[in-house]
């Protein structure tokens, strides 16, 4: 699937996610499936959570127990692979890294989009992040159903 | 005549890089470049680029190019810059003619780096010349060098990472990017760029190529068809877009024609994208004060055309004499940093390229 | 076709660059190439082959591929993509492959 069409395959997915119940605080979630020679996720992390090691072609590998779900990870990535997720009673809320025009308004109300570019619901605009060390990527916070968990990964206005 | 210790042909990341280290090692130094600004390919490189601090990943392309040029403009004692100047004619006595607006020049060098880079690779099919059939590039230069939009409606032919990285950017410009298609059975390029655009609705189709464009004086449709795993169109499988431009993303050709003109040994090495100068592991071709560097030795990423530039500037300095003082902690860190850039699953054909290469590279 | 607003690069306006092509005085602005403000202008064709003069737009746009070869303030072959536009040049489409005679 990855391979031919860029999406990777719910059970891939998966493997990137904490247990559920490490889900009451945000953790960064990197949809790294490829070795390719990057590491600026790891040695961005304050919390030394993410860890690649000297050969900066391996797979990052997140204790989630250190990550703080802080996210600035999520900016640092160059392939804009990494986002956080935290659940709230019945909602999903995740920190995504967004480059497009228009950007989104906070309490604004935008769709849910999912790794195959499809709209799959709602997803509320919680907080937009731009801070000159974010270099231009914005940070958005958005609150999604929990059940959207493992299909989210964008926004569309 | 203008007489020069070191003249580096071309500006990009790889000429920069050269001209940096060895100005500091205390070589002055001369980089002729083509266009108006110096940067080469990294200029229209909106997106972070990957790696590790040393190559300064997460920065944005274009930044890097800053960086480049400020850690030349600190040698302004040693570095000479000519911009919108060509090189015309390279000769076996390091005589180098230059044109520039209506101005011929001739410059006579110690030591020469070529550092080209590549250009696009094209490829046949009916119709492949009317006007609106782009190279990837070009459309990247079109739009994030001088703001011009390319084109409302476009199809991308190639999935690797430039044809991935320039189809998110088209549609950061505002473009309607139809589709990716590669003939391939598998996309090309990395994986994270290719989720990045699925996601934003461009769909990529493997297994597919253009066989013709449609159009009077431009490309007004494209008819697309499947490709079976013994790569025959299969019937029935044609489909007629209505596009306003392709762009052809199907990987980039080393830019080696200054090097024919004085004979340096080639080799044909498909791993390293075409015919290459042969080098041995300084990057000396079979004219020992003729160095090569970044994508005209072998098509790469830029982070590996800067470390390649670095690598080169501190051997061709110490050769003229000028041994940097830190040269055998930057020998050993740049060797490893080429490395490590090479040593995952994407590297692997840049190695064996190499491999091969060094079979002929007995010219030491 | 300019490009207004864009989430990582600011494109921040120029002085007007008048210059002729084909005979209609137009414009682009400073820092433009002769092929990129023709291209803002929706000129697409640049260039004709020399034996079907098939029309030809430009392909590599960093002067690799000759695809754009015009004939500027009379001189033919000039690779308009990396040439900077300048106030008064006279830019004419080429059909042939450019005779010194011409000059």
């Amino acid at each position: 699937m990855l391979n031919k069409t860029g999406v990777p395959s719910l059970s891939l997915i998966k493997t990137k996610f904490p247990e559920q119940n490490k889900l009451f605080k945000a953790k960064a979630i990197t949809e790294c499936y490829e070795e390719i020679p990057c590491n600026p996720c790891s040695t961005s992390c304050p919390f030394e959570a993410i860890t690649i090691g000297e050969d900066i072609n391996k797979l990052p590998v997140v204790d989630f127990d250190k990550c703080t779900g802080c996210g600035i990870c999520v900016y640092s990535c160059p392939g804009l692979a990494i986002f956080t997720v935290a659940l709230k009673k019945e909602k999903a809320i995740f920190k995504i890294p967004y480059e497009l025009l228009p950007y989104p308004k906070v309490d604004e109300t935008w769709k849910a989009v999912n790794r195959d570019g499809l709209v799959i619901g709602e997803a509320i605009i919680k907080k937009v992040i731009l801070k000159p060390k974010q270099d231009r990527t914005l940070l958005v916070e958005v609150e999604v159903d929990k059940n959207l968990l493992y299909d989210f990964i964008t926004i569309k206005e | 005549m203008i007489f020069k210790d070191l003249v580096i042909i071309g500006g990009g990341p790889a000429g920069l890089s050269a001209a940096k280290i060895a100005a500091e090692a205390g070589v002055s130094c001369l980089i002729i470049e083509r266009d108006p600004f110096l940067g080469g390919q990294l200029i229209k490189q909106t997106h972070m680029f990957f790696g590790s601090e040393k190559q300064y990943a997460k920065t944005r392309g274009l930044d890097i190019a800053k960086i480049l040029i400020d850690d030349c403009l600190k040698h302004q004692d040693l570095i000479e810059i000519m911009t919108s100047t060509t090189v015309v004619g390279l000769y076996k006595d390091k005589v180098i003619t230059t044109l520039h607006d209506d101005t011929y020049n001739k410059i006579k060098a110690k030591s020469i780096i070529v550092s080209t880079g590549a250009s696009e690779r094209f490829f046949a099919f009916e119709n492949n010349d009317l006007p609106g059939v782009y190279g990837a590039g070009a459309v990247q230069t079109l739009m994030n060098v001088y703001g011009v939009k390319p084109a409302d409606k476009v199809i991308m032919v190639g999935s690797g990472n430039i044809g991935l990285i320039v189809s998110y950017q088209l549609h950061q410009a505002g473009v309607k990017v139809l589709k990716v298609i590669e003939a391939a059975s598998n996309i090309g390029g990395y994986k994270v760029h290719a989720s990045k655009i699925r996601r934003i609705g461009i769909p990529i189709e493997t297994r597919k190529t253009i066989k013709r464009a449609i159009g009077k004086d431009k490309v007004e449709q494209v008819e697309i068809v499947s490709l079976d795993d013994d790569w025959n169109i299969v019937d029935n499988s044609s489909e007629i877009i209505d596009v306003d431009a392709v762009c052809i993303s199907v990987g980039l050709i080393p830019q080696r024609n200054l090097l024919s003109m004085i004979d340096i040994k080639t080799k044909f090495i498909k791993e390293l994208g075409g015919i290459v100068p042969i080098i041995n592991e300084d990057h000396q071709t079979s004219d020992k004060d003729v160095y090569v560097c970044g994508d005209v030795s072998g098509v790469e990423e830029a982070s590996s055309a800067i470390v390649e530039g670095y690598y080169t500037g501190l051997i061709a300095a110490r050769n003229l004499g000028k041994e940097h003082q830190d040269f055998k902690t930057l020998n050993i860190d740049y060797k490893n940093q080429l490395l490590n850039l090479r040593s995952g699953p994407f590297g692997k054909k840049t190695l064996k390229g190499l491999e091969i290469m060094k079979e002929d590279a007995n010219v030491k | 076709m300019r490009i207004k607003e864009h989430p990582i690069l600011t494109f921040p306006e120029k002085k007007k660059i008048w210059f002729t092509f084909n005979g209609q005085k137009v414009f682009g602005f400073s820092g433009d190439t002769i092929a990129a403000a023709l291209h803002a202008l929706g000129v697409m064709t640049l260039s004709h082959s020399l034996e079907m003069k098939r029309p030809r737009g430009f392909y590599c746009a960093i002067g690799n591929c000759a695809s754009c070869n015009m004939i500027v303030d009379g001189i033919p072959n000039v690779r308009t993509c990396v040439v900077s536009l300048k106030e008064g040049m006279v830019v004419k489409t080429q059909t042939n492959k450019g005779d010194l005679n011409d000059i």
